[in-house]
């Protein structure tokens, strides 16, 4: 392993939060109903507040001088260390609530878990994400619900989202030398430990959606060692990072 | 703000001697600085007015969120792009309270969407230009927001008491809106190269429309002097682009940057700046539908709207079943 592993750490929780806040704000103004605008606003915002806590701390841990805007728009795409979930296309509402809800029941766990961290600057940012996060939670378990067992049409385009997202739930328990060197320090869990409770969630909510988990646990992986993205997330970056990288000698 | 050209359904100001007596007390109770509130008596006019002023004021705030939505995506750094969500999902919420100040008149909010939606009801002529550079998410903060508020602070004393109430918190969240918009251009305006060509064509791009933000030349506008008298339109349209160009010009002194008029010029008799019309063609156009972005932002908002309907039926029908359970395991 090349790099500090807490530095490696922090990106991970740093570009999750980026790269899910930043496909939740490509809804801005194009939601099915005026609520649902001012929510999923209100979920990006969040992210990207968090994204600022993570990333920035990432920053001081490398003493690279970078601060959080020059890893969020000046890191390639090999670079981001976001699970493969989170960087999917936004698809319908449903496509999108439906990644909302399989990534917050993941990310409550894992910063519920954080909370106790040895390390106390991530300790502090755990509580004050988780209390966003619970909110994100409860908004997206009920979304999920409530269309899955709502009309003929919306049950069908949930069944469709879980199944074309559940590919990808896997890679966030599945442990690697950096979660193994956090867990020795005592600054985070064994990613492994959260699946029990994980999956006790997902399927009390996915039966209340009347929705079948599908029976394949078959986890695609890449994201957030960064081996191996999908070709999504360079598309995401094209926009995200195109001004900086136009004018690298701006300020904003 | 955001409401123009509304028409007037009254014909004519009635003097108080020509009323009957329950429109000369309801005059009266406006007159004398009181509120109308969603249950009294009011003429049919002044309700028909007030939807079409409100609807389209919401309205405009709906189809605003498009052209600042359009950069959240480019912003350049992890604040400005909070900001930018934070002032766009505000917007959001305008337009909630709005429609709902409007659903105290006795109309839908869906009714009025579907009204948008087919292009019967109006938005802001503003939101018909677009957004090129992010030197645009300052000049529609420091103008376009600019504008509106000069039109908003008076509609705080307006006389409809929900349309009154909506606009005090709006007004808070506008003037931040502004100072961000400020922000943005000044950091532009003290930058590179580059980001001072861009704030100077941001500049040169929005200020005829924000000037045509305020509507038609009191001479042309036919339909204010019923709405003065209800208050539901608190100064004339030049009055208040007056004050908008008293103070923007020496904040873009400030900036550094030329307004695009070379006809402006302080005058020391008037105490005010004198400066050039919009091109009123423009704006006529740009209203009938031809503005450089009209089809994109409606194509948008129906696109949404239709998307999106699968969405509101499946929640709709979870929420029936759910009141049927319950109801059957009492």
């Amino acid at each position: 392993m090349s790099t500090d592993p807490k530095f490696e750490f922090l990106c991970r929780m740093g570009d999750n939060a980026l790269v899910l806040g930043h496909r939740v704000s490509e809804w801005c103004g194009v939601a099915p109903v005026l609520e649902e605008d001012i929510a999923l606003a209100n979920v990006a915002l969040d992210l990207i507040g968090q994204t600022q806590l993570w990333l920035s701390l990432a920053g001081e841990v490398e003493g690279a001088e970078r601060d959080a805007d020059k890893l969020a728009f000046h890191r390639d795409v090999w670079d981001f260390r976001n699970v493969l979930l989170v960087e999917q296309p936004n698809g319908d509402f449903g496509q999108t609530m439906m990644r909302q809800f399989l990534f917050d029941a993941w990310h409550l766990a894992q910063l519920t878990a954080l909370i106790d961290s040895s390390d106390k600057e991530i300790a502090a940012i755990a509580e004050k994400s988780a209390k966003e996060v619970t909110y994100h939670l409860e908004r997206s378990s009920d979304t999920v619900i409530g269309l899955g067992d709502g009309t003929e049409e919306s049950h069908r385009r949930m069944q469709a989202a879980l199944d074309l997202l559940w590919p990808y739930v896997g890679e966030m328990f599945i442990g690697d030398e950096v979660d193994a060197a956090m867990v020795a320090a005592g600054i985070a869990p064994d990613p492994a430990s959260l699946r029990a409770g994980y999956d006790q969630l997902v399927g009390d909510t996915l039966a209340a959606a009347t929705l079948t988990k599908p029976e394949d646990d078959f986890a695609h992986k890449g994201g957030k060692s960064g081996a191996r993205h999908s070709e999504h997330l360079g598309h995401m970056l094209t926009q995200m990072q195109w001004l900086q990288r136009a004018y690298p000698d701006a300020t904003w | 703000m955001y409401a123009q050209m509304i028409k007037s359904t009254g014909k004519g100001i009635k003097s108080l001697d020509e009323m009957d007596p329950e429109e000369r007390a309801f005059q009266e109770r406006i007159d004398a600085g009181g509120k109308i509130e969603p249950k009294d008596w009011m003429p049919d006019g002044y309700r028909k007015n007030l939807i079409r002023q409100i609807g389209q004021h919401a309205h405009s705030e709906i189809v605003g969120q498009l052209p600042e939505g359009n950069w959240i995506t480019r912003a350049p750094t992890l604040e400005r792009k909070a900001i930018l969500l934070a002032k766009v999902q505000d917007e959001a919420g305008h337009g909630l309270y709005l429609y709902c100040a409007a659903e105290t008149l006795g109309v839908t909010r869906d009714q009025m969407t579907r009204d948008l939606l087919s292009g019967k009801m109006k938005y802001s002529s503003i939101f018909n230009y677009p957004t090129l550079t992010w030197a645009d998410m300052g000049a529609v903060g420091w103008l376009v927001d600019g504008a509106a508020i000069m039109n908003q602070v008076p509609l705080q004393r307006t006389s409809y008491g929900p349309y009154a109430r909506a606009m005090v918190r709006i007004c808070k969240e506008e003037s931040f809106h502004q100072r961000q918009g400020f922000d943005i251009m000044m950091k532009m305006a003290n930058g590179t190269a580059a980001q001072r060509k861009m704030a100077q064509d941001a500049l040169n791009r929005f200020w005829f429309p924000a000037l045509m933000m305020f509507g038609p030349s009191d001479k042309d506008s036919v339909h204010s002097a019923q709405s003065m008298a209800w208050k539901i339109k608190m100064n004339t349209n030049d009055e208040l682009r007056q004050k908008f160009v008293d103070e923007t010009v020496p904040q873009a002194e400030y900036l550094g940057l030329t307004i695009p008029d070379e006809t402006l010029k302080f005058n020391e008799e008037t105490g005010h700046y004198d400066f050039a019309e919009p091109d009123w063609e423009e704006f006529f156009q740009v209203l009938k539908g031809n503005g450089p972005c009209n089809t994109e932002r409606l194509a948008a908002r129906n696109k949404a709207w239709d998307e999106g309907r699968w969405v509101r039926e499946g929640l709709l029908a979870h929420a029936e079943k759910k009141r049927s359970r319950k109801m059957a395991a009492e």
